[in-house]
């Protein structure tokens, strides 16, 4: 059922992108930003990023508390104003494109306490289409029903969300995602406070998402699954530090530089056992 | 219950009613919010805006008083608005120190004009006059059809039935865009929602509901209805559907009940009197509330 609706969708959006990609600049870039700054007040906390995430790719930004991250996916997404830069998404102006983008935020940012249940969050999805007073009926419940069970969350949707784990939560998150149908996720700290397993379904879902074309950014915290997780990392301390495929960006050089000091006790894994950190 | 009742109880109910429904709407967003206090807010800095247009206009006369106060209310959001984001207070704060200073300046412009020889006093403010908004033209049930009885209706009912009924299509208008804004604003905004014109719009319709209320009843219902009816709803049910209806109904239900229980409470007790029906009517919401709270089925340990 969602996989019609989503071809549907899908062969319908893509019109759209093929007219915009006749003025796209950044080439076959989901995600383009450059001379990000944003400051709230005081000193930068982003200042003059550039960075490039290419379709079908799945990229972590990594860095030291407070080096920008999260305040670099909010300004790129209009959520907090940025001083200066330009941001592209499809090679087009975000309000122009914001049906492909689905931003997931920190589970932190959300009330789980609001009186609303799982599959209401993921119909939060579907309000683009469905508009101020269209119609919410079968074909929509049955839609958001489909992605939950993409994320294994199906026996859920008649749940309070702050009934829901930790891990749960962010499933839901993700559903919404997909029933929006994006074509980018931005997705801020993903696996905060998410045990092993579900990370690892999580990333199972991602993965699958990437393999449909779709492409996903997050902001990451845990360095010891970089290697295994993201085939691109974007290093950030204010200022970008590196850019690049994993393997060529994610050193320990850079590290050190993202760090300083700080990175002390966050030892690397070694390169060839990146298994042995999923627990 | 004939004409003594039409006459002298029916108004003022549907009047209690309207106003606590008007404010209770809005309230279930502002309390889901954190922004509950807001109510009590706008229902304190009214006073300085009915002095300041007394002391313009020279006559204690409905319309003005109401431009003012509403004019208080849009200096008092956008105060408000301004602390918390050039001052990076948190909301409470900022609005607790805004409905502060502005009704103490309407005390003391009070007390620094001459406005004794006129009926504008603090108490007026708190109480409101619900008692006295009865329907002199009525003669029984009959008048409801009545073209002339009817013209003479307490001019506060129609006033009320009409922001009420602006309150419930804007509700019902902006329903998915306020649900998904108030739950997760960053998503909201990414999806194109514009969620600082809605925040905004929310307490502008919020303050309207809460002038009209306060003109007719008093700020100690307006306060009153704006967090008790939608705490309580929130604990009889874990959707926001439902929790408006529930809200609706405790509002509806304090009204009548608190209008009723004033008026022939004490009677009841043997008592000749009766006591303030906006005290009354404050009272049983908040008796719903602690019911709710002790027996509601989706209490939360928190």
């Amino acid at each position: 059922m969602l996989k019609r609706l989503a071809a549907g969708v899908a062969s319908a959006l893509n019109t759209d992108y093929g007219a915009l990609q006749a003025h796209e600049i950044e080439g076959d870039a989901a995600l383009a930003v450059r001379g990000l700054t944003v400051s709230y007040g005081g000193a930068p906390v982003v200042f003059s990023v550039d960075a490039t995430f290419p379709e079908g790719t799945m990229s972590a930004v990594i860095g030291p508390n407070g080096a920008g991250k999260s305040t670099m996916l909010k300004a790129a997404l209009g959520i907090v104003p940025r001083l200066s830069g330009k941001v592209e998404v499809f090679g087009a102006p975000f309000v122009d494109v914001r049906q492909a983008v689905a931003y997931v935020p920190q589970r932190a940012s959300v009330d789980w306490d609001f009186p609303t249940r799982a599959r209401d969050v993921v119909l939060m999805g579907l309000y683009r289409r469905v508009g101020l007073l269209g119609r919410i009926g079968a074909r929509e419940r049955a839609a958001a029903d489909a992605a939950l069970e993409r994320v294994g969350m199906s026996g859920f949707a008649e749940r309070q969300i702050g009934q829901l784990s930790g891990g749960q939560q962010q499933r839901v998150f993700l559903a919404r995602a997909l029933a929006q149908d994006a074509r980018l996720l931005l997705l801020d700290e993903p696996f905060a406070g998410v045990d092993a397993a579900t990370e690892r379904a999580i990333i199972a879902v991602l993965h699958d998402l990437k393999a449909e074309g779709r492409t996903v950014v997050a902001v990451h915290h845990d360095l010891s699954t970089v290697r295994a997780t993201f085939d691109r990392v974007l290093l950030l301390n204010v200022r970008k530090i590196a850019e690049g495929p994993t393997e060529e960006a994610f050193t320990e050089e850079n590290l050190r530089a993202a760090y300083g000091g700080k990175l002390g006790a966050l030892a690397l894994p070694a390169q060839d056992a990146p298994a042995a950190s999923l627990h | 219950m004939g004409s003594e009742f039409v006459q002298l109880s029916l108004t003022p109910i549907l009047i209690g009613v309207l106003a606590a429904v008007a404010c209770a709407l809005p309230g279930n967003f502002l309390l889901l919010r954190r922004q509950a206090l807001i109510g009590d807010a706008i229902s304190h800095v009214v006073l300085p805006g009915i002095v300041i247009a007394f002391l313009i206009t020279g006559m204690v006369a409905t319309w003005p008083m109401i431009l003012g106060a509403a004019g208080a209310a849009v200096v008092a959001v956008v105060m408000i608005e301004a602390i918390k984001r050039l001052g990076r207070i948190e909301p409470g704060a900022a609005m607790g120190v805004t409905f502060t200073t502005l009704f103490a300046a309407g005390v003391l412009i009070l007390e620094q004009t001459d406005t004794s020889s006129v009926h504008l006093d603090v108490q007026h403010a708190l109480y409101g006059n619900l008692e006295s908004l009865i329907w002199f033209d009525a003669v029984g049930w009959g008048s409801l059809f009545d073209l002339a009885a009817l013209a003479g209706l307490p001019t506060e009912l129609p006033r009320m039935a009409v922001v009420s009924v602006i309150v419930v299509v804007l509700l019902v208008l902006f329903w998915r865009p306020l649900k998904i804004s108030t739950f997760d604003e960053g998503y909201a905004a990414t999806i194109g929602i514009p969620v600082t014109v809605l925040g905004i719009g929310l307490v502008i319709v919020a303050a309207v509901a809460a002038v009209a209320a306060f003109d007719a009843v008093g700020s100690i219902i307006v306060i009153a209805m704006f967090i008790c009816p939608p705490a309580a709803a929130r604990l009889m049910t874990d959707r926001l559907e439902r929790q408006i209806w529930w809200s609706v109904l405790f509002a509806a239900t304090a009204a009548v009940a608190g209008y009723v229980l004033a008026g022939y409470g004490p009677q009841w007790l043997g008592r000749a009197d009766s006591v303030s029906a906006a005290g009354m009517i404050a009272t049983v919401s908040g008796l719903i509330l602690a019911v709710a709270c002790c027996v509601g089925p989706h209490r939360r340990a928190r």
